[in-house]
């Protein structure tokens, strides 16, 4: 076998049998998986036992029968006892809860209360809260004397929705949704940060590992050292590579099996249908009532699960694979040549900020690039190259012209090959020389040695 | 014929000397000591034969012509701080390690089942390098060493760490691979090895060769007019104007006698007053041991040193 294949080899199997990569590898995915699955279950696994509810006023009578049943919970609006009588035994009675309105709730929000034995649904508490909302706007408009006021009411009583279409060049109108793009963008620049550095480092590790360990000694005489570097450069990427693919599978397979043992029966089919019937929206909504998501909850699920799908995956991916390869690259070689100057790991500090620097301002200006995509100075840093992988992620969810991500990647191409050579000229000294420490004059000294 | 040979070779590191003009021509498959106290210059030279440091000034040849980059694929070294990927298991790093040498996967296979069984160091093979005890790894290294059978082999301090019983063995392993053709240059602070293994040494001290030649000649030389008589029986010689007896022993029927000549030595002389006194056995210039001789000269070396 050739020999930079052998040591391709052998640093992709050593890493790939190592406890932290199973453990990576497999719990990594259930991460993902929970990020997706929680707002499915959160939705759909409110209780939806059907619920009584004793509504007290302890004498007056301003909101009898202000707040309308749903398909699961009914009020019982009861005139005939006392908050006091009923607080300490309404489960006996048969009821879910008791919601107290205090008289003084016209003046003071806080007057009301609502006792249960379980954690009330989110659905529930924005139900009552917004009927005794709405009647008391009412009975303050009353207090005007305005004519007619029923069906003023109801011809103003309207609900508003946003629906963010961007048109793309070609006059194509897609539908996205701000918060997808901005999960897709904070997850591909922080994933990406993540990555290059924890492959660029350990990189590092095994240039060390070997220095110190005087492995390198014996190995030089086999091959030369840029094979020996160049190989683990290449086998750690692999590694890196087969992470990615079986998260990307394992995700998968963990979010169907997840939702397939979860969610009830029935929503899978609503969940599939709602990038069809999104087309004509009233529609869908009008076709979503009476099942057990209630519409507007539809409607918003709707709209984000529609927004992932009409994300650019392809390009996603594609640049993702890209710029993690490229990215690492460049910081692997750095890091090769940091590990190959130094006697140990406590003596990489001094060079190790110059090289981290870039990648923290990239990750800092791709946090702020979720805020504003457009601005200049996400676009200088998603060209420049020691930052672009980062933050260029973080841009592609909100749409990028083509012209911007072709002369990054290009800018990232020529200088990996730049700094592939530079490092491959430290590493041939460094990695063989030890016992003084080594200066930045130093090493600039190894880097213009000829030949 | 000179299999390798290094020229006046110079190395100077920041604040000091490591090297000063060192020479040294080793014979085709001849056994070579590199001795000389801490920090003389052994381990530089060494680095230096194996193009791991580059000299400051002299030459390195290898069968007459000077050595080149691609050489070290026909030489075999074991460095001082012996040097294995911890993580890994035994078996699949000597592996690992001869293929990188060139050997095919079978060829390494075999030649590794030989070593480790000669060795008996077969139910190592599945255990992790770190789970070894710091000669056994040694004893590992020394394996993966040899395996891809290099014309020249260099060990630096190829005894420490080793119990008695492995040093005997390694010394076997030495011998045994000098006689399959192999040029074997060593370091070492163990001088009965020297005595047992070295056909040509240099000494070195503080950067400089102070004392090299054949072990022979060098013992030869350094025997200071003293001699061993073997007699039969309990003899007592008493000095003369010829020699000073310095000890004598009687055990098993033969004695022993330790005497010092004086200049010039006249061995006939010796030799008839003996025969008057017993039945002489045998007669024999007292060879100093190595570890004698080192001593001595960098002593005297160091005393000179002073004075200067
Ligand atoms: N990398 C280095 N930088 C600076 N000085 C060094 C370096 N390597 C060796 N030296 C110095 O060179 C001299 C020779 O060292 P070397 O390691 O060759 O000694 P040695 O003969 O092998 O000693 P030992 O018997 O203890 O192994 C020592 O004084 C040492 O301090
Ligand atoms: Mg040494």
């Amino acid at each position: 076998m050739n020999k930079i294949a052998l040591i391709i080899r052998r640093e992709y199997i050593t890493r790939v049998r190592k406890k932290s990569f199973l453990i990576m590898t497999f719990l990594t995915p259930f991460l993902f998986a929970l990020i997706f699955i929680i707002p499915m279950l959160v939705m759909n696994n409110e209780d939806k036992d059907f619920k009584r509810i004793a509504v007290i006023e302890n004498g007056s009578d301003l909101f009898k029968d202000v707040i309308p049943d749903t398909k699961d919970t009914e009020f019982d609006y009861r005139s005939d006892v006392k908050f006091d009588d009923i607080k300490n035994n309404f489960t006996e009675q048969g009821y879910y809860g008791v919601l107290f309105i205090s008289p003084e709730i016209v003046s003071s929000p806080d007057a009301i209360q609502l006792i249960s034995r379980k954690q009330p649904p989110i659905g529930l508490l924005d139900h009552i809260t917004g009927s005794l909302e709405k009647e008391i706007e009412k009975q303050k408009l009353l207090a005007y004397n305005i004519e007619n006021l029923d069906e003023i009411l109801k011809t103003i009583n309207t609900s508003v929705r946003i629906q963010t279409i961007k048109m793309d060049e070609s006059g194509g109108a897609r539908e996205t949704s701000t918060g997808i793009s901005m999960a897709l963008a904070y997850l591909g620049g922080f994933l990406m940060y993540m990555l290059v550095f924890m492959f660029g480092s350990m990189v590092m590790r095994g240039v060390i590992e070997e220095k110190t360990n005087r492995i390198v000694e014996v190995i030089v005489s086999s091959v030369k050292p840029v094979q020996l570097m160049l190989g683990k450069i290449i086998g750690v990427a692999l590694v890196g590579l087969t992470q990615f693919a079986l998260w990307i599978v394992l995700t998968l397979a963990l979010v169907t099996v997840l939702k397939t043992s979860f969610l009830p029966e029935g929503t899978m089919e609503q969940i599939q249908q709602l990038p069809r019937s999104l087309a004509d929206a009233d529609q869908s909504v009008a076709g979503a009532t009476g099942t057990t998501v209630t519409p507007e909850q539809l409607t918003d699920f709707q709209e984000l699960f529609a927004g992932a799908l009409n994300q650019p995956w392809g390009l996603i991916i594609f640049s993702f694979v890209f710029y993690f390869l490229t990215g690492y690259l460049l910081y692997a070689s750095l890091f090769a040549a940091i590990g190959s100057a130094v006697d140990n790991e406590t003596e990489t500090q001094q060079f190790m900020l110059p090289v981290t620097i870039p990648i923290i301002l990239g990750l800092i200006v791709a946090m702020g690039t979720m805020q504003n995509p457009e601005s200049s100075l996400s676009f200088w840093f998603s060209i420049i190259p020691f930052t672009s992988p980062i933050v260029m992620m973080a841009r592609i969810p909100f749409d990028v012209p083509g012209w911007e991500i072709a002369l990054s990647m290009g800018l990232m191409l020529i200088t990996i090959v730049g700094a592939v050579w530079m490092a491959a000229k430290i590493y041939r000294t460094g990695i063989l020389m030890y016992g003084k420490k080594t200066s930045w004059k130093e090493i600039w000294k190894w880097m213009t040695y000829k030949g | 014929m000179i299999l390798f040979e290094a020229k006046d070779v110079t190395k100077r590191f920041a604040t000091q000397t490591a090297l000063d003009g060192v020479s040294i021509n080793v014979p085709e498959q001849s056994i070579y000591g590199l001795l000389g106290p801490n920090g003389a210059g052994k381990t530089t030279l060494i680095r230096i034969i194996n193009q791991i440091t580059a000299p400051d000034s002299g030459a390195l040849f290898l069968n007459g012509r000077p050595l080149k980059p691609e050489d070290v694929n026909n030489i075999g070294y074991l460095p001082e701080e012996r040097g294995l990927y911890k993580k890994m298991k035994v078996g699949e790093q000597a592996l690992y390690l001869a293929q990188l040498k060139g050997l095919s996967h079978a060829e390494a296979m075999r030649r590794l089942k030989y070593w480790f069984k000669k060795l008996q160091i077969t139910d190592w093979w599945d255990k992790k390098v770190e789970e070894l005890s710091k000669g056994m790894q040694q004893k590992v290294q020394f394996v993966t060493t040899v395996l891809h059978e290099p014309k020249l082999l260099i060990f630096d301090e190829p005894f420490t760490g080793f119990d008695p019983i492995n040093v005997k063995q390694i010394k076997e392993e030495i011998l045994y691979l000098r006689e399959r053709g192999a040029t074997i240059i060593f370091s070492t602070h163990n001088m009965s090895s020297v005595e047992e293994l070295c056909d040509n040494i240099t000494l070195i001290n503080k950067a400089n060769a102070i004392l090299e030649g054949s072990v022979e000649k060098i013992r030869h030389d350094w025997a200071g007019n003293e001699y061993e008589i073997v007699m039969a029986g309990e003899v007592t010689p008493s000095s003369n104007g010829l020699f000073t007896v310095l000890h004598s022993t009687f055990e098993a029927g033969k004695s022993t006698v330790r005497i010092k000549a004086a200049e010039p030595a006249d061995s006939n002389g010796i030799i008839s007053a003996m025969t008057a006194a017993g039945k002489v056995l045998s007669f024999n210039p007292a060879l100093p041991s190595m570890n004698e001789i080192f001593i001595r000269v960098v002593e005297t070396k160091n005393k000179e040193a002073l004075k200067n």
